[in-house]
């Protein structure tokens, strides 16, 4: 399941990232909020219009991001 | 001082280091710039056990050593010895959030590795306590390879440890430097398996810090509530201030009478009077009001409600080409633009960085404050319109939005012309929300005032002297007027025949030339001119918005005030965009397009509201 359509409340595990469908910059930042296959998210908020930015939570973190960061990370929620 | 050794605080943004320091320095520290770049550079004085004294020097947060801000290459620059004027540490403090283990360890081994005798403050282990988090910094030490303290800055908790700690650091040799943590992905996944075997014990537990997310960013609630902070603040700024500014304003007026009471009339009286007391007086009754502005600023920020706004306001930013990013800076230029333009640098983007330092000046900074005060209170009635709200401070909350929604046209029109681009994403971390710690407050309330009342004290009395000397001078013979025949009268008669076409009159044009200055100068502009202009007709001199209110018409205050919203009087935001833009291209296109948007917008005033019949 992709990030973005991980229901509220959902906890679940990254599986993989297509890191290369973001510029370097971004990837480098997310990284650097701690996002990585293996590690635990949650999404916890998100925006008026079509729930964009998401707030979600990287393991005990919480950071946003744009919807369209969200559809390059794919989780699994059965972890 | 080069002899007495330096100790590097470093760690991640919102790890509690900022007030580690300041408990560890105490009111000791000294603000600078590192060179070459505008990044802060604070340092203090810290004794350690033995009585010898450090240097503490407190290095901006960071996520990581692979720097992606100005802000993060200091920070690794100054650890690799790498940084221009700056000597490597003797000893590192690594400040840990210990309700963030995994993430902030990522950091703090990369630094490890670095091979410097380093100390590691487990910050904030009371909160981990309430999270229900169990962490035995026994095992963190021995996996680490340093000491590690537990503590809790807001409450001074470890902080004797903390110092015999780092005295016991301080003389330590450096290790060699290890490579294998350089890569970020080998280091997070190491902090994560540290972080698993340190946290001996977890419950589950709900944070009220998420509860309270769940209104404040609920996608409707937390609109209303964001729309609802900004309406007190800006009430908040009319209505509290009114009791001190009346005192402040009364005490001006004392001062006035004693000097008018013992100097004889003459050109003495007149430059004390007319000079340094009306033209400051003017501008210092303001001091209130630009204090509470900054209350609000410095409260929402400690907070940590400001990135939960910058959030809500991310999809409002991207449609004018900018993201949650711009806000932070913005609302910070409400109060000032110089800081709100130092702080677009956590924007990673260069052309989405310079669109807004571009607008920034569009917001409206406290310097307006004076000018529009002064304006609303004469020439807007004080009326209630219902529900609490005053018709004054409507106005004032209307020129704040007129100064929003320019800046976000004005960021619109740029990113498809001069400064076009692929919108960059929106990434930042939301901390926990904190209770706001008022001494930080107060001491942030307290460098305002003084920054302030400094500006009052230079700027401000010497543009006002200066333009009362070219008032006063050649003096004017019987049956002529002081106001026409002074040289600043000469210059703006030159100036009125542009300004002529959008309702400003003569002095307003006076005004206009020294408040290049800053914009606050309008107003001890027209208070010096209206006084001597009342001394010349042999007049008592009236306060400055009685004589507003008989001299101008609605159109002509309402232009004014267009005017006010666009035009980049102020030499300190022009300076700031040429240093963060190296150079004088961005700054002069700034000045250009702000000037022709003002002319326009007071032109467009004008004739609206004359039309209009006001």
């Amino acid at each position: 399941m992709r990030l973005d359509k991980l229901p509220f409340s959902t906890p679940a595990t990254v599986v993989s990232v297509r890191w290369n469908d973001l510029t370097p910059s971004e990837a480098k930042r997310l990284r650097n909020l701690g996002l990585d296959e293996g590690v635990r998210v949650e999404a916890l908020h998100g925006g008026l219009i079509g729930r964009d930015p998401l707030a979600i939570r990287i393991g005990r973190m919480m950071v946003a991001i744009r919807r369209s960061c969200a559809q390059t990370i794919s989780v699994d929620t059965a972890a | 001082m080069t002899s007495i050794p330096m100790i590097a605080v470093v760690g991640n943004p919102n790890a509690g280091k900022s007030a580690l320091f300041n408990k560890l320095t105490g009111a000791h520290q000294k603000v600078g710039n590192y060179p070459g770049v505008t990044v802060e550079r604070k340092s203090g004085r810290l004794s350690l056990p033995d009585g010898r004294p450090a240097e503490l020097v407190d290095l901006p947060g960071a996520y990581s050593l692979e720097a992606s801000s100005p802000d993060e290459e200091v920070t690794r620059d100054v650890v690799i010895g790498r940084q221009q004027g700056e000597r490597q540490p003797d000893a590192v403090l690594l400040v840990i959030d210990a309700t963030n283990l995994d993430n902030h360890l990522r950091f703090a081994l990369q630094v490890i590795a670095l091979g410097l005798p380093t100390v590691v403050a487990l910050n904030m282990v009371d909160l981990a306590a309430r999270d229900g988090l169990t962490i035995d910094s026994g095992i963190l030490a021995r996996e680490l390879g340093v000491p590690v303290i537990e503590t809790v800055a807001v409450r001074r908790r470890g902080l004797d440890e903390l110092r015999e700690a780092l005295g016991a650091a301080v003389g330590r040799p450096r290790q060699a430097q290890s490579h294998s943590m350089e890569d970020v992905v080998a280091a997070q996944r190491r902090a994560r398996a540290i972080a698993g075997r340190a946290i001996v014990a977890e419950t589950a537990k709900r944070r009220w810090s998420g509860r309270l997310d769940a209104v404040a960013l609920h996608p409707v609630f937390g609109l209303f509530i964001f729309v609802a902070i900004m309406f007190i603040m800006f009430q908040a700024v009319f209505a509290w201030a009114k009791p001190p500014a009346d005192f402040i304003g009364a005490r001006f007026g004392d001062v006035e009478t004693l000097v008018v009471a013992t100097l004889p009339p003459g050109l003495l009286r007149s430059l004390l009077v007319d000079g340094v007391i009306k033209g400051v007086g003017a501008v210092i009754v303001f001091l209130p009001q630009i204090l509470i502005l900054f209350f609000f600023i410095l409260l929402l920020e400690s907070t940590g409600y400001m990135v939960r706004a910058a959030f809500l306001m991310d999809r409002l930013m991207a449609s004018a080409g900018l993201s949650g990013h711009a806000f932070i800076p913005l609302l910070s230029s409400v109060a000032c633009a110089v800081p709100g333009i130092m702080a677009t640098r956590t924007i990673e983007d260069p052309k989405h960085r310079l669109t807004t330092i571009l607008v920034a000046p569009l917001m409206t900074c406290s310097a307006r404050i004076p000018v529009y005060g002064l304006i609303i209170a004469a020439l807007i009635p004080a009326r209630n319109i219902g529900y609490g709200i005053g018709l004054q401070g409507l106005v004032m909350f209307g020129l704040y939005v007129i100064g929003i929604v320019g800046a976000l046209g004005a960021a619109l029109v740029l990113r498809h012309t001069v400064t076009r681009g692929a919108n960059q994403g929106f990434m930042m971390e939301m901390p926990k929300y904190q209770a706001p710690h008022l001494r930080d407050i107060v001491l942030g309330l307290w460098q305002r005032a003084l920054i302030f009342l400094k500006r009052a004290g230079t700027i401000i009395l010497v543009s006002t002297v200066i333009l009362w000397a070219l008032l006063s001078f050649p003096q004017a013979k019987p049956g002529e007027n002081q106001l026409d025949v002074s040289v600043a009268g000469r210059l703006a008669s030159g100036l009125e025949v542009i300004m002529r076409p959008v309702g400003f009159n003569h002095e307003i044009s006076l005004a206009l030339i020294p408040a290049m200055a800053a914009r606050e100068v309008a107003v001890s502009a027209l208070a010096t001119a209206y006084s001597i202009q009342d001394e010349d007709e042999g007049r008592t001199t009236e306060a400055l918005g009685n004589q507003l209110r008989g001299r101008w018409s609605l159109p002509t205050a309402l232009a004014f005030l267009a005017w006010f919203v666009f035009a980049p009087q102020c030499l300190s935001t022009i300076a700031v965009t040429r240093r963060e833009t190296n150079g004088w291209k961005w700054p002069a296109f700034m000045v250009g397009y702000l000037f022709i948007l003002a002319y326009l917008a007071a032109g467009a005033t004008f004739w609206l509201a004359t039309l209009l019949g006001f």
